[in-house]
């Protein structure tokens, strides 16, 4: 049962970063659009995400409820020696959810529509930048539970080159994810023009901050090269990632949306599927060669059982909800009145 | 201020916010699906208004309650860590149960906000119905967990070492009924007696007649019965907190000595040096008679268990006389309320029906916040009943008075964001809800 409660886990965190990734991309998007269309964007945004924006995010309620279920003491440690990032994430997600919804709901627009604004863009940048940072730190052994004071237990255990180019690697991935996803939601030509520059750019600074992530990773000694082209399944993952963005930018021109929002989709899954896979089971590396693994730092078996059941039955009701709820509101366009 | 204190305050602030938008989003769901279901059958265009007024309202506390809950299931690692590591598995059978019960009422949402004429109406209606059927599911589920930390239940525990675990004996433990019960009348009650108190305001001021006091009645029939049903779940309670944790008991009630024919104390602010209540009323044998059936039976008191394993027992009672006071408030309103319609009188005419409504806007939610004080204050010293105590718990991470200032600043901010908005909604119903064909 344990083997259930893995794929969970890794599932959620996939589509958590793929369908809340492209969410936060939306507002990364718009951080970086020219005034004059930014509104223009926003109201894209809304139209087209709004009937499943909140259950986009629910993947990572998702993900939490089965780290402290099923492997509490990772759970326990990671809040402990990364209570700083994720607490700034909160934040984050705080600022952008509620911005979000009250700029939709705000029965008078005046003023208030910038400081929303301001906050949804801010904050749909800071929450998977510190996501990035938070991935990043799990792995690169910079946490130390034996550290003394403040600064090393809690600040360096996350504040180094690795982890911020991860975070940064985060963000250009949701912006691409976003994009592509806008390009198949417009309806002029001028419009997927628009989207097009924007999804080329998201792809170029995943491309310089992807670089950055292996610099980094050699100055802080992070043995990334190994992970991704030590083993076979790295080596096809990332192959196939390339192959995949390829073939996207093949067919952008052409415009097919359906095809290529699941190449990216695809070519995000590869990317986690390399990164994940070499030090799999292990989830979390500490310093000094400690670490806490999927199999063995799992609660007690009955409680597993459980979880995996909770799941399974819990996705009875989920999934066949949200696929019809998706495949609705592709065909209509969401009626509020 | 320490960083226990620290901790436990931003605990507290956390759950103290969120509590208010999960008994609106649990609640709000059904007075609309009642609003939407006049409106199918009668096609009356109050109705419907009403239901679009409602629906963003409840949008926009979904919305504030969906992230302040995410942070929750965050800071529960966040602050207690401690205690995570070994009740996660134990209690985690309910959370793992409400994160379906959410993502479905999520879906729900998503459908029922903008669906309106794209499905079949009665689907639409029916999403609504699931938004707040899931809502009340997820909101048991969790007091489920709370109720596990006050009785107990599902696994062996020696030295340190938790075994034998059974996440469903654990779900089902002694006090899960009469936690969730409470719970979910007190919701009703609070978030009826909020929204009722809002529309008499505006049928008072003479603004959208008719769309406020239909608005106004739903509203007020639930918040009613809700009230007069709750002291008979209060008194369920109590009895049972009396049996699993006399220590909360006798600190609700101020009762320092043990014995029989023991009064009930009303008022008073305990003085835990003298042993005594000063300014309380008292009523000689009923605390007995109300736990036990008669005036001989045994209550225990404070004085049965070593100063370390008292909870505060000031706040505890003042907190828990303010709920009940609260509560009778809310019972006599209703009482007159049922009145007034069994006369089958205009309460547009009882103006001061209306006034004592307006009045009572906010007492539902003081009582919720005053009752959970009550439940979590009078727990301690222990963050698991008589397993774990709290301050053994606690994140070793320095400077959480920081994150609780930090904390404190943006649920302040949240909080006037919120009210701006109701209040420009509320301002808005002519322009944008109360319009004779419905449409903007």
């Amino acid at each position: 049962m344990i083997y259930v409660v893995i794929i969970y886990l890794w599932t959620s965190l996939l589509l958590y970063l793929l369908l809340g990734g492209a969410d936060f991309g939306a507002g990364i998007i718009e951080l970086f659009t020219s005034d004059n269309n930014k509104d223009r964007t926003s109201s894209k945004m809304t139209r087209t995400i709004g009937p499943i924006w909140e259950a986009n995010h629910m993947w990572l309620i998702i993900v939490i409820v089965i780290l402290f279920t099923g492997f509490p003491e990772i759970y326990a440690a990671v809040s402990t020696w990364l209570h700083v990032p994720l607490l700034i994430m909160l934040m984050g997600i705080i600022a952008r959810g509620t911005a979000f919804a009250y700029r939709h709901y705000d029965a008078v627009e005046d003023e208030m529509q910038k400081i929303y604004n301001k906050i949804f863009r801010y904050s749909s940048f800071i929450t998977p930048f510190f996501l990035g940072i938070i991935a990043g730190s799990a792995v690169s052994g910079t946490i130390n539970p034996q550290a003394k004071g403040f600064a090393d237990g809690f600040i360096f255990s996350w504040l180094h080159f690795f982890s911020v180019a991860v975070g940064l690697f985060t963000v250009s991935i949701c912006g691409y994810l976003a994009a592509i996803f806008l390009i198949g939601e417009t309806e002029t030509e001028q419009e997927r023009k628009r989207y097009i520059v924007k999804a080329r750019s998201m792809n170029f600074a995943a491309v310089v901050s992807g670089g950055l992530v292996f610099l980094s990773a050699a100055i802080d000694h992070v043995p990334l090269t190994q992970w991704l082209f030590g083993n076979a399944v790295g080596i096809t993952a990332i192959t196939a990632a390339l192959i995949s963005l390829i073939i996207q930018w093949r067919l952008i021109r052409k415009g097919k949306k359906t095809i290529i929002r699941f190449l990216a989709g695809f070519q995000i899954s590869m990317i986690l599927v390399a990164t994940t896979f070499f030090h799999y089971p292990h989830v979390v590396l500490m310093s000094g060669e400690q670490y806490l693994s999927l199999m063995e730092h799992h609660g007690d078996d009955k409680a597993v059982r459980s979880l995996a059941l909770a799941l399974l039955i819990g996705s009875v009701f989920i999934l066949p909800a949200l696929f019809y709820l998706i495949y609705s509101f592709q065909k209509k366009r969401p009626q509020e009145i | 201020m320490n960083d226990f204190i620290a901790a436990r305050s931003q605990m507290a602030l956390s759950l103290a916010f969120h509590i208010i938008f999960s008994c609106i989003g649990m609640v709000m769901p059904f007075f609309m699906a009642v609003s939407h279901y006049y409106y199918l059958r009668t096609r009356k265009m109050v109705f419907r208004n009403i239901t679009r007024a409602w629906s963003k309202g409840v949008a926009i506390f979904f919305a504030t309650g969906a992230v302040s809950g995410t942070v929750l299931s965050f800071e529960l690692g966040l602050l207690w860590p401690g205690f995570m590591k070994h009740a996660g598995p134990i209690f985690g059978l309910p959370f793992s149960l409400e994160g379906t019960a959410f993502f479905i009422e999520a879906i729900a949402l998503g459908f029922f906000l903008y669906g309106w004429g794209k499905f079949n109406k009665w689907f639409h209606w029916f999403t609504g119905v699931v938004v707040g059927v899931s809502g009340l599911i997820s909101g048991i589920l969790v007091v489920a967990a709370n109720a596990w930390m006050n009785s107990p239940a599902g696994f062996d525990y020696k030295d340190g070492i938790y075994y034998n675990i059974d996440p469903v004996k654990a779900m089902f433990n002694d006090a899960w009924f009469s936690q969730a019960l409470h719970m979910c009348i007190a919701a009703f009650a609070a978030t009826g007696f909020a929204v009722a108190g809002v529309h008499a305001l505006m049928v008072l001021r003479r603004k959208n007649i008719e769309f406020h006091s239909t608005a106004f009645k739903i509203a007020a029939i639930f918040a009613c019965s809700a009230a007069i049903l709750q002291p008979l779940s209060g008194d369920h309670s109590a009895r049972d907190v009396a049996k699993r944790q006399p220590a909360k008991l006798a600190a609700m009630e101020g009762l320092f000595q043990s014995g029989t024919h023991v009064s009930l104390l009303i008022g008073g602010i305990p003085d835990s040096k003298t042993h005594s209540v000063p300014y309380s009323f008292e009523i000689p044998g009923m605390l007995s008679f109300m736990i036990g059936g008669n005036v001989s039976t045994e209550v225990k008191g404070l004085d049965q268990f070593p100063v370390d394993d008292q909870p505060p027992v000031v706040i505890t009672h003042i907190a828990f006389q303010l709920m009940v006071a609260l509560a009778m408030v809310m019972f006599t309103v209703s009482v007159l309320y049922f009145f007034v319609l069994w006369k089958k009188r205009s309460f547009e005419k009882n103006r001061w029906l209306l006034r004592l409504f307006a009045l009572s806007t906010p007492l539902g939610f003081l009582a919720v916040e005053a009752g959970w004080t009550v439940t979590e204050l009078g727990r301690q010293p222990w963050i698991l009943h008589g397993i774990l105590r709290t301050q053994d718990a606690v994140t070793p991470m320095p400077g959480i008075q920081y994150t609780f200032y930090l904390f404190t600043a943006v649920y302040i901010s949240l909080a006037l964001f919120v009210i701006l908005l109701l209040y420009r909604q509320i301002r808005m119903v002519p322009v944008l809800y109360d319009v004779p064909d419905g449409k903007v």
